[in-house]
């Protein structure tokens, strides 16, 4: 066998053995948004017609947590590991940079896309959903943890200490996912906010996957894909990239 | 048959340090070498552009023939690094490292020789202990079972002794000298001049990113100049046809240089002659660490 697969086992290993706070914490998270928010919400906002608002906020919920997650696995594995020093042991290996890149890609998506299931198994309790497309969710909720994951690899290789990973946290991360039509349709927003949120990448994950619940949103799944799913491999290629130059992990 | 490690005109700058200025160096298979070197000389550097932790700014590289840099994956494989940091993964147990480490290298039932080095080196009570748990030395014990799992014919161990007790220094030395019989190629840094001494058929001392000696350890020792003569005269006065072999004397105490052991009749008929009595006399040899002291001043800086 090769090493990359052992590789993929010790990183999701890492999460799987600490899940009360890589997974049980997210999913209590999102559910306290779910309850407040259409707590507050339920009677007097109805975005698209026959559909409540808790079925409404569902899906960008999930996406949510899906994308921080995936964002929060790779890049705290990485920054931990080469501030333990221990980052040593997954250098001295014969991996190549390709096998480095995918494990740490894939469990980045394993652990976000288990968060968001999390999230939808709660979230059941509380509301119906239908399941209009489930190849779009599919295909949305995949490529959307691919660029988080990436943005993690980026951010832990980077980053030199925890703080500066709390800053593409919160300066970053935090706005783009929020920021992007979680709570509401964009178009209830003034036209010039409308135009900033199309700028947004994750604007058309969380729209592209609600398509695929309800079957409607408000671009089409397919412009939506043209944007995420090349955001994923471009960004899946400049990983690579950064990998091979050494940058911070090879001197 | 290709050397174990080989480098050729290896440079390594960092921002403001020159840390490697040209190492030319070539280990054959199956030596037991020592690196020696102050502080900051560029061991671990050294090391590091081995193992592909850091890369060259000039020169080449190589382990069993493999380029370090072009042909990192074979190098890598031939190759065990003992870090010299303590470093361990506090998510794992001692044995989960070790599964791992010999997975990364696609090796999975790999479970005859992890149990193997466990007891050798005195981890088989420890093997389910979580990493955290483990005192300095035990950590230490796994770096080196870490490095050794995927049975590499280079091993490379950088000051693997430092801050360890003498119990588990004996006990890794005869693991690595059993290793060293078996065939693998051994290459070590260490503070402890006596362990390189003791252990190491050849030598290299490194000063500010130089070679400034290498040699056979016993050629080092032996040569000339190295070899004293410890008297304690009464009266306490050297003559002085012999002043010029002084070189150190501290009350009635002279310490003389002895080339060659021919010259010992001479010199005791002289004193004789001078009515001085020889009241103690010792013969030393010098140490490795009075070569490294000598060298590491010659080689100026
Ligand atoms: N990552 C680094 N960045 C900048 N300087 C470094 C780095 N690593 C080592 N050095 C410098 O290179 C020189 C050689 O260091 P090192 O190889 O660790 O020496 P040794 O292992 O012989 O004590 C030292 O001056 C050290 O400060
Ligand atoms: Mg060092």
């Amino acid at each position: 066998m090769s090493g990359f697969r052992m590789l993929l086992h010790k990183e999701i290993l890492r999460f799987w053995k600490v899940m009360l706070q890589t997974v049980a914490a997210p999913v209590l998270t999102a559910l306290l948004y779910l309850l407040i928010f259409s707590h507050v919400l339920e009677a007097h906002v109805e975005v698209y017609p026959g559909v409540g608002y808790s079925a409404f906020l569902m899906p960008g919920l999930i996406m949510m947590s899906v994308l921080q997650n995936a964002f929060a696995n790779s890049s705290s594995s990485l920054i931990q590991s080469k501030i333990t020093g221990n980052i040593v042991f997954v250098l001295l290996p014969p991996f190549s940079h390709l096998e480095f890149l995918l494990a740490y890609l894939l469990a980045a998506m394993a652990r976000g896309l288990l968060v968001g299931l999390g999230v939808a198994a709660v979230g059941l309790l509380f509301t119906d959903l239908p399941l209009a497309h489930p190849a779009w969710l599919l295909a949305y909720a995949l490529s959307a943890s691919a660029v988080f994951g990436c943005i993690g690899i980026f951010a832990g290789i980077w980053a030199d200490k925890f703080d500066h990973l709390a800053g593409v946290q919160n300066f970053v991360i935090m706005p783009l996912t929020f920021l992007s039509g979680v709570f509401y349709s964009i178009h209830s927003l003034p036209p010039f906010w409308q135009a900033v949120s199309h700028l947004n990448p994750v604007f058309y994950m969380i729209d592209g996957f609600r398509y695929g619940f309800f079957g409607v949103s408000d671009v089409s799944p397919w412009l939506g894909m043209a944007i995420v799913l090349p955001s994923a491999a471009l960004l899946t290629l400049a990983a690579w990239l950064l990998l091979r130059s050494g940058y911070k992990l090879r001197h | 048959m290709p050397a174990a490690i080989r480098a050729r005109g290896l440079e390594k700058r960092f921002k403001s340090v020159h840390a490697l200025r040209g190492i030319d160096l070539d280990i054959e298979q199956g030596e037991f070498f020592a690196l020696l070197g102050p502080n900051g000389a560029g061991k671990t550097t050294f090391i590091s552009i081995l193992a592909g932790l850091t890369r060259a700014t000039a020169g080449r590289a190589e382990v069993m023939g493999h380029d370090v840099a072009r042909d990192y994956r074979e190098a890598r494989r031939q190759l065990g690094v003992v870090p010299q940091e303590l470093v361990f993964d506090p998510f794992f147990t001692v044995r989960e490292s070790l599964c791992f480490q010999s997975g990364y290298f696609g090796l999975r039932r790999n479970d005859a020789w992890i149990d193997e080095l466990l007891l050798h080196l005195g981890l088989a009570d420890k093997a389910d202990t979580n990493m955290r748990r483990l005192s300095g030395g035990m950590k230490r014990r796994v770096l080196v079972a870490q490095a050794l799992v995927h049975r590499p014919p280079v091993i490379v161990l950088d000051e693997p002794t430092a801050g360890v007790d003498v119990e588990l220094r004996q006990s890794l030395w005869a693991f690595v000298r059993r290793l060293n019989r078996e065939g693998h190629t051994i290459l070590l840094t260490t503070h402890y001049l006596e362990e390189a001494e003791a252990l190491c058929e050849r030598v290299a001392m490194l000063k500010e990113g130089r070679v400034v000696a290498l040699d056979r350890t016993a050629d080092l020792l032996g040569a000339a100049g190295e070899r004293r003569l410890e008297l304690k005269l009464a009266p306490a006065r050297l003559p002085a046809s012999l002043e010029g072999r002084l070189v150190a004397c501290s009350g009635d105490r002279y310490c003389l240089a002895l080339p060659d052991y021919a010259e010992l009749e001479s010199i005791l008929a002289t004193l004789r002659q001078a009515d001085v009595t020889v009241e103690e006399m010792a013969l030393t040899q010098a140490d490795l660490e009075d070569v490294f002291v000598r060298v590491m001043r010659e080689a100026g800086g």
